[in-house]
């Protein structure tokens, strides 16, 4: 039964995605999608107590065709921890959405909503899932089309144009990913994750496999957006409905950060790109290039989506660093911040959302007096921004924390007083939410609005709650994270 | 039911949210009744008392009770009750609350036995004092706390980046002893330098504490800059060169103070002065200067807050605090009046008033550790500070010309609030055992002899007679409205050409380098919002193809990296 539990939580929504079309009926098909992410989560913390059982690795083949003909499933702390948080998300998240996208979305497009959500969820919980190098492609190309149109489903016109940029740029990134796969499989005759690693050595000096480092690296950047890489993200975020920013910025690029840790460390072995590649520089650079640049644009926003949007750029950042660092304390860092910043970011964008459903409006000017109506919303909002700065008894504090302990323990200390002056630059742009909301005098329209309903208040500040639990308790996370990045190390020669 | 181990911010915070959701008389008498009942509970906590947590990978102790923590916590509440005793009167829901948190994030930092936990209230304290001064709902008022909360922001951050370093190098959170032997140590202090205003760091204060609202200042006066002392005293006794850093802050802004017209801000320039003997006693180090300062802090926290008050309730009932606005208010305000002088003569240190049994203790201190010129520094500020706060607060305000201004009543609560500081002040002046019993360490001490009082008195005479001299002869400068042409004019005529000249000289590089730094500031950030703003450079949403050439960019010099450099270290790498 363990092993059958490793693609129980892609085959759920796999299922129901199609399932939803044929419901057809919207307000049953928004019910029945939460209940088949629900069960998709279920599974996946089955998932992750069946993998300490089994002492840290589960491998499930599909079909029963052994390893490296068919295709598998290779569970480990890593994977599993992910697994866990983007199907969290993707249940938590379609609770708002309900009410959400019946005031962002004509009726009859709500069912294209769920279904493309779902196909979205089953890409990317399938990516965390496999293996197999050629299918990551293929569950990459399946939530990459399905968020496309999650984008274009926006109600702002600029969102086809945005969906369309993303288009273009994701589908690069996935050419480059499977020409990177297609080269190693020329090399080695293989696609398995496990099986190219134990092969490629072999083929180490070829140009092949050298090119194919290079192809696979930027695909994956690409797609994870990183500096000077990330032009498609502002407007995508900004546009796509809210509920779909929240979910694709709580989950997207962390699965893209998971890909990149797996290809350096999985497949062509830490060692080897290391000896091939200045990687540790050209990574740092990038990463501090974009935490500055973006944060500065987003205290520049208007648009609080927008806003945010920069921000999540910037936070990319500081995952990267953490991987660039090249220590186990390093990529438990990474590892940290990109669950901590799944749960910030999920929280931030639903509040969001609930000013949407309210206002009609991601306008910052149109935050003001906004304080005194949705109080429990902004406080919502305010929290996070405070655990996206990284103040302690907050998630955020917990994962800058051992990223600063990484890079002083490497000796890093120039990079070390970048990142702290780093987070004054979000102090300024959360500092600037805070000064609409809460100082700036109300406008007239706003004298009619009211907090958000129950259904969005609730897992907001689920989620909210889960910053501030997450700050203070930090076993399940510190500890998982350790594991995974153990384990990575582990895998060296 | 009574549990030594919570914590005494616990009331405070709880105090906040009464206040925030309660009205009227019924929100007056909860909120000194918590603190009143606070105070009590903090009275029978025993010291060695230690809540420890653990923490990520560290063990925390975010309460922690002990003899040097406890005499800060002692006049916290003193001070906490007067400052709320005086705001009483007010509507301001919003100041209240904000009064609260400041009060109760002030005493987390004091009880706080990890430095992790120090940082989260340093910040709570940073933030929620800011409030204070934004409460005067002013555009000037407004900027000011921005500043004031950047610099207090900047302070926390820089704690924070110390204490990461101290982690990694000690391994261990705890926050006792820690000295300038490391990095890490340099930081911290720099850190706690900042709110305790060394000099240079300093500038915050008179800019930020005469914005705040009247009874904001009572509240800003007492926590923040005597939290940082606390801080040094615990992290930093016996650090030489703060013996002499003490004095030059000592010293310094007597310069300042003499030519400012703006009563509140006259009083900031007098409260650096102060806290510069404080950190002098802390230099030297010795339980007797140890004791020193933190008596100094205790009864410095009265008398300043009851100067403090007393221009509040000034600034309260005339709208106005300039000295040259005020004048004859005696008739009208007579126990405003005393209690202003009750505080001044306090501060100036006289005989029977409660600065005279801690101020001595330094001074002392510093006598018996030889530090003589430091003495003879410390002298010449005690001096200074009669010059300004003990004469020329009271002087200008209740008596000088008279302005023709007449005030009606000054409400209650804030003459019991004056009434309380001044008797407390005059109490632990006449029964200086009381205060003493209170100390930290074992130095017996008696300021009572003939030599303190004798030398005491002198100096005060001299000092009172100077100034009684410049007034007369018309020299004494506030009643200037042009404080700039006042210094030099003062300095000249004073025959102290050398001091103007070196005076002048330095505030006017000091006003030009500002200048300078500002412009380039502004241009930088005019510069990054040009880039920034939506459509600027950096945030304009560019075409497709844009984006695509920097894809094919970083693909071309990812593939030069790996394949024009042969390598031989890949090829050997076969199994």
């Amino acid at each position: 039964m363990s092993t059958q539990l490793a693609i129980l939580p892609v085959v759920v929504p796999l299922l129901g995605a199609p399932l939803c079309i044929l419901l057809r009926i919207p307000r049953l098909v928004g019910l029945f999608a939460i209940v088949v992410a629900t069960l998709s989560f279920i599974a996946s913390c089955l998932l992750l107590l069946a993998v300490q059982n089994a002492g840290g690795l589960l491998i499930y083949e599909m079909g029963g065709w052994p390893a490296p003909w068919g295709i598998e499933y290779r569970i480990d702390y890593l994977n599993a921890y992910l697994i866990l948080l983007v199907s969290a998300m993707g249940a938590i998240i379609l609770v708002p959405a309900q009410t959400s996208i019946r005031r962002e979305l004509q009726e009859n497009r709500h069912t294209y909503f769920y279904t493309a959500y779902l196909l979205c969820l089953t890409g990317l919980l399938g990516i965390l899932s496999t293996g197999d190098a050629f299918n990551v492609f293929v569950f990459l190309e399946i939530s990459s089309l399905s968020s496309y149109t999650l984008i274009a489903l926006g109600s702002d016109r600029r969102a086809l144009t945005a969906a369309y940029q993303y288009l273009i740029m994701g589908t690069i990134g996935a050419t480059f990913i499977i020409i990177g796969v297609g080269l190693m499989y020329m090399m080695t005759g293989t696609l398995n994750m496990f099986d190219l690693f134990q092969r490629l050595p072999e083929v180490h000096n070829s140009r092949t496999v050298l090119s194919a480092v290079g192809f696979f690296i930027v695909g994956v950047c690409l797609k994870l957006a990183l500096f000077p890489l990330h032009l498609w993200l502002p407007n995508a975020y900004a546009y796509a409905p809210s509920v779909a920013t929240a979910f694709l910025a709580a989950t997207s690029t962390k699965v893209a950060v998971y890909v990149l840790i797996r290809c350096m460390f999985s497949i062509f072995g830490i060692e080897f790109v290391d000896t091939v590649l200045p990687l540790q520089q050209i990574f740092i650079v990038l990463a501090l290039a974009g935490i500055f640049a973006a944060s500065i644009s987003a205290i520049y926003q208007l648009n609080i989506k927008r806003l945010f949007a920069y921000s999540s750029v910037a936070q990319i950042g500081y995952m990267i660093l953490g991987l660039a660092i090249g220590t186990e304390l390093g990529i438990t860092a990474t590892m940290l911040h990109l669950f901590n910043h799944a749960l910030m970011k999920a929280a931030l964008f639903l509040a969001i959302g609930s000013v949407v459903y309210r206002i009609g409006s991601a306008q910052l000017n149109h935050y003001a007096g906004l304080g005194k109506k949705m109080p429990l919303t902004m406080a919502a909002l305010v929290v996070g921004g405070l655990s996206l700065i990284g103040v302690p008894l907050t998630v955020g504090f917990v994962s800058k924390w051992y990223l600063v302990v990484a890079l002083i323990d490497k000796g890093w200390w120039l990079v070390v007083v970048l990142v702290l002056i780093s987070s004054l630059l979000a102090v300024i742009y959360v500092w600037r939410i805070i000064e609409w909301v809460y100082f700036v005098p109300p406008r007239i329209i706003v004298d009619e609005v009211r907090e958000a309903p129950l259904s969005q208040l609730i897992p907001v500040w689920l989620l909210v709650g889960a910053n501030i639990y997450f700050g203070l308790d930090t076993t399940l996370t510190v500890g998982v994270s350790e594991a995974a990045a153990a384990a990575l190390f582990g895998m060296l020669p | 039911m009574w549990m030594a181990e919570i914590p005494v911010f616990v009331p405070f915070f709880v105090a906040a949210a009464v206040a925030l959701v309660t009205r009227g008389p019924l929100r007056s008498v909860l909120m000194l009744a918590i603190i009143a009942v606070s105070g009590l509970h903090l009275w029978l906590v025993p010291a060695g008392i230690e809540v420890r947590v653990s923490f990520m990978e560290y063990e925390l102790i975010p309460y922690r009770v002990d003899g040097l923590s406890l005499a800060f916590g002692y006049v916290f509440h003193i001070a906490a009750f007067i400052s709320v005793l005086f705001a009483l009167h007010l509507r301001d829901t919003m100041q209240h609350v904000w009064g609260l948190i400041y009060a109760g994030s002030a005493l987390g930092v004091i009880f706080a036995g990890d430095l992790l936990t120090v940082f989260v209230f340093w910040e709570m304290l940073a933030l929620s004092s800011a409030f204070l001064i934004w409460a005067r709902r002013t555009d000037r008022a407004f900027r000011a706390g921005m500043r004031y909360l950047i610099i207090q922001v900047v302070s926390g951050v820089i704690l924070l980046a110390g204490t990461l370093m101290y982690a990694h190098s000690v391994g261990d959170l705890e926050f006792g002893f820690i000295g300038t032997g490391s990095p890490a140590g340099w930081l911290i202090l720099l850190a706690f330098g900042i709110k305790a205003a060394f000099p240079v760091l300093h500038a915050w204060i008179p800019d930020a504490y005469p914005e705040a609202t009247a009874t904001g200042t009572v509240f800003l006066s007492a926590f923040t800059t005597k939290t940082a002392i606390y801080m040094l005293a615990r992290g930093y006794p016996g650090t030489e060169w703060f013996v002499y850093l003490g004095a030059v802050m000592a010293c310094f802004p007597i310069f300042y103070a003499v030519i400012e017209n703006d009563l509140r801000k006259v009083l900031s320039y007098s409260l650096i002065n102060q806290l510069g003997f404080m950190v002098c006693g802390i230099g030297i180090g010795t339980a007797l200067s140890l004791n020193g300062t933190v008596a100094h802090a205790f009864v410095h926290v009265i008398y300043k807050g009851l100067l403090f008050m007393a221009m509040g309730t000034v600034l309260h009932t005339t709208g106005t605090i300039r000295a040259t606005d005020l004048g004859g208010l005696y008739k009208t305000m007579p126990f405003t009046a005393l209690f202003c002088m009750i505080g001044s003569a306090s501060i100036s240190a006289f005989p029977l008033f409660s600065g005279f049994v801690a101020k001595s203790m330094i001074m002392s201190a510093a006598l018996y550790e030889g530090h003589h010129w430091v003495w003879l520094a410390l002298l010449l500020a005690s001096a200074g500070v009669l010059d300004h706060s003990g004469i020329k607060i009271p002087y200008f305000t209740f008596f000088a010309h008279d302005s023709g201004i007449r005030v009606s009543t000054v409400p209650r609560n804030m003459m019991a609030a004056m009434a309380l500081a001044a008797a407390l002040c005059l109490f632990f002046g006449i029964y200086p055992a009381w205060l003493y019993d209170l100390l930290p360490f074992d130095a017996v001490y008696n300021p009572y002899d003939l030599t303190h009082v004798l030398a005491q008195t002198q100096l005060l005479c001299f000092a009172a007679l100077a100034f009684v001299y410049l007034n007369l002869t018309g020299i004494y400068p506030p009643e200037l409205v042009s404080t700039n042409l006042g210094a030099e004019w003062l300095y000249r005529k004073l025959g102290r050409r050398l001091i103007g000249a070196v005076m002048s000289w330095v505030r006017g590089r000091d006003s030009g380098l500002r200048a300078a730094v500002m412009k380039r500031v502004n241009g930088l950030m005019l510069y990054l919002a040009q880039l920034h703003y939506p459509g600027g450079r950096m945030a304009i949403t560019r075409p497709t193809g844009y984006m695509v050439i920097w894809v094919a960019i970083l693909l071309a010099a990812y593939l030069w990296l790996l394949l024009s450099f042969p390598n031989e270290m890949a090829g050997s790498d076969h199994h």
